[in-house]
């Protein structure tokens, strides 16, 4: 029985809050165990939630024109349209979001939408540095999506459909049929776009802390820094629930889930604690070399 | 050494050739000779480099001594060369021409000293300092203590606990203030 | 954003060439109404709770900020994160001696902050003047300049003292008085004439925001 559209919307805003508090969790016990991993105690798990009620807080705040403001907004949109077209749990009737109106590559859409509403928004911030971190994201942006891109050609020629739910429902049935042990070239090349898309080492030249100071976010303070702390827990959460579902079989109840995307973010921390920073032609070239092949050959094995 | 000294004693009326260690020894020369001999020192000496060069504000005499510090690596041995400039008047050749380095110093001076170095490049610029207005710092007349109460508000309530000071009042109270 | 009875005249910039006054905005600050009650004491908890420390070293100081973000000490603990950014930190930690060159970047940071904003002033040169006190360069007291909320003792204070002085630097944010930025509006001509004092080329607008 169909539920009705107000009662989607219903259930969709409870999947994005639990996607939100999620993320921002998640965000937080990485950072305390990273502390942990060097010897010291670290800030507290509910960290992001001050940091975003005091940047809420702030009395007044810059502007620098229309699209200056626009810019998170875009942002925000980004994360939240990635995650509506993404169903969180399988066959749950609150966390299906809107996943049957939209298909993988509206998601992937979604994911490249809100880079560029960003790199628009922080060139208007005039500061030099957020035009240079701004184009070195786009650059990367443009290498890693080849990767990923191929991979998703792979997957979806593999099961024959781009709709995300009969992905997940074709992974049902144990470990053999998940994506991971039917096609782990795939895996391989989403894994290390994954890489590139979290921004950590070694691929962290966009926002580069403190040598052009942080990059695009360089100008947004106040409200606008609270809106893109908040999309940033979002955007995680849809980018861990979408790989959950393409390539390690989706969940069918919440602990799955929340199981099976720490497991996935933990990847971006291991390789970001051992790395250094790539430059940006250093990250373009790797990006277009093995991790190409890799998921030129994945294509290759799915027509075979 | 001796060779150099009496090198330069005889083509530019060096004097006070002065052995300090082994590998150190200082020369005075006139300033209309200064260029000359650093030339030969340069090319024909074999003190290639220039390590540095200052000046010394001697006031009782009314003279800025300018100091460059020569070094042949060669023989591991530094030269200093000392010249007098007049203190009312302090303008010198510059040797930016003899060593590229030598404008950095020559900027330094300027600022510092008050010794202009005409030609020498930027020479004109701030170098350390964004608009300093009063006399150059380095020079002996220049009380800091005094442009400091001048210009820089102060709070109240400063006290000093030196022990020395306070020992001699508890010590000797008829012979401190 | 409203009381138009009481906004004050606009600001001469008289620092910047005639062709670039159009760029600057020559509006002075104003004085910002903290919340009422119980959600103002939430939101200073909030802001106890989260420091961001400007990264921008002035002076010896910051070498004692260092140790703070290494295991041993380990500020984070306290919700104190360094950013790189003026826009986005709320205290700035002036580190020891204010020569007349960092004076002018130091108040040009301070007032691209977005308040509330706090400064912890440390070492005995931001007190009296300190080691410097006789310099020809160095200024004697920050508070002239800008107003300070927390001053750590000590030539450097330690990393102990200077948690101890963040731990004072919270309880005084929870109890409501940390409104260095009004008191920077409402005093903003004084603290402008004393600046200007010292500070003899002024090549950038009277207020930074």
């Amino acid at each position: 029985m169909e539920p009705s559209i107000l009662l989607r919307i219903g259930y969709a805003a409870i999947s994005l809050f639990v996607i939100t508090n999620y993320g921002l969790l998640l965000i937080g016990s990485m950072a305390r165990i990273s502390a942990k991993v060097q010897g010291r105690v670290g800030q507290p798990v509910w960290q992001p939630y001050i940091d975003i009620i005091k940047s809420s807080a702030k009395r007044n705040s810059v502007g620098h024109g229309v699209m200056f403001y626009l810019g998170p907004v875009f942002r925000l949109a980004g994360g939240i349209g990635t995650y509506m077209f993404i169903p969180a749990v399988f066959g749950s009737v609150v966390f299906r979001n809107f996943s049957d109106s939209g298909d993988l590559l509206l998601v992937m859409y979604f994911i490249f939408f809100g880079q560029l509403g960003m790199a628009l928004g922080a060139g208007e911030g005039g500061h030099p540095y957020s035009a240079i971190g701004v184009s070195r994201g786009l650059a990367q942006m443009t290498a890693f999506e080849v990767p990923f891109a191929l991979s998703v050609i792979a997957v979806a020629i593999q099961y024959g459909t781009l709709d995300i739910t009969s992905i997940v429902a074709a992974q049902q049935g144990g470990f053999a049929h998940w994506t991971l042990a039917t096609n782990p070239l795939a895996v391989i090349a989403a894994i290390i776009a994954f890489l590139g898309m979290s921004g950590h080492n070694p691929f962290s030249v966009v926002i580069a802390p403190q040598e052009i100071p942080i990059g695009p976010p360089t100008e947004y303070q106040s409200n606008l820094l609270g809106m893109l702390q908040t999309n940033r827990a979002v955007f995680n959460g849809a980018k861990l629930v979408l790989y959950m579902n393409l390539f390690f079989g989706g969940a069918t109840n919440i602990p799955v889930m929340v199981i099976k995307t720490f497991l996935i973010y933990f990847i971006n921390i291991f390789v970001g604690q051992a790395f250094p920073r790539f430059r940006t032609d250093q990250s373009i070239r790797f990006f277009l070399g093995v991790p190409t092949l890799i998921g030129i050959a994945s294509v290759l094995i799915a027509i075979l | 050494m001796n060779t150099t000294a009496s090198a330069l004693a005889e083509r530019y009326g060096a004097r006070n050739w002065h052995d300090q260690r082994p590998d150190l020894a200082s020369v005075v020369l006139d300033p209309s000779k200064l260029r000359d001999a650093l030339a030969w020192l340069r090319d024909f000496g074999g003190y290639k480099h220039l390590s540095f060069a200052t000046a010394i504000d001697n006031i009782e005499r009314g003279a800025f001594t300018l100091t460059y510090t020569l070094r042949n690596h060669e023989k591991g041995h530094n030269l200093i060369v000392h010249c007098d400039i007049d203190r009312g008047h302090p303008v010198m050749e510059s040797i930016h021409l003899l060593w590229e380095q030598a404008w950095t110093y020559q900027r330094e001076m300027r600022e510092w000293f008050g010794i202009d170095f005409p030609g020498s490049p930027r020479v004109e610029e701030e170098f350390v300092l964004e608009g300093w207005e009063g006399p150059p710092m380095m020079r002996r007349d220049f009380d800091s203590l005094e442009y400091s109460n001048a210009t820089y508000a102060e709070r109240p309530g400063r006290e000093t606990h030196d022990p020395a000071s306070y020992m001699k009042e508890k010590l000797y109270p008829e012979v401190a203030g | 954003m409203s009381d138009k009875k009481n906004t004050p005249a606009p600001l001469a910039n008289e620092g910047l060439p005639p062709e670039e006054r159009g760029f600057f905005c020559d509006a002075a600050p104003r004085e910002y109404a903290p919340a009422q009650g119980v959600l103002e004491d939430f939101y200073n908890w909030a802001r106890s709770q989260s420091l961001w420390v400007l990264g921008f070293g002035t002076g010896c100081g910051a070498i004692e900020l260092r140790p703070l973000m290494t295991s041993r000490f380990d500020m984070y603990r306290y919700g104190i994160q360094p950013r790189p950014t003026p826009r986005q930190s709320s205290v700035f930690v002036i580190g020891g001696y204010a020569s007349v060159k960092t004076l002018k970047r130091i108040v040009r940071s301070y007032e691209q902050m977005m308040g509330p904003k706090f400064v912890v002033a440390l070492g005995s040169c931001t007190i009296n003047g300190g080691m410097y006190w006789d310099s020809y360069n160095t200024i004697k007291r920050i508070d002239q300049y800008i107003p300070v909320d927390v001053y750590i003792a000590g030539c450097m204070p330690r990393p102990e003292a200077l948690l101890s002085g963040f731990l004072e630097l919270k309880k005084i944010i929870r109890e409501g008085k940390a409104e260095g930025q009004n008191e920077y509006a409402r005093n903003f001509d004084w603290y402008k004439a004393n600046q200007k004092n010292v500070i003899k080329d002024w090549n950038m607008p009277d207020y930074n925001w």
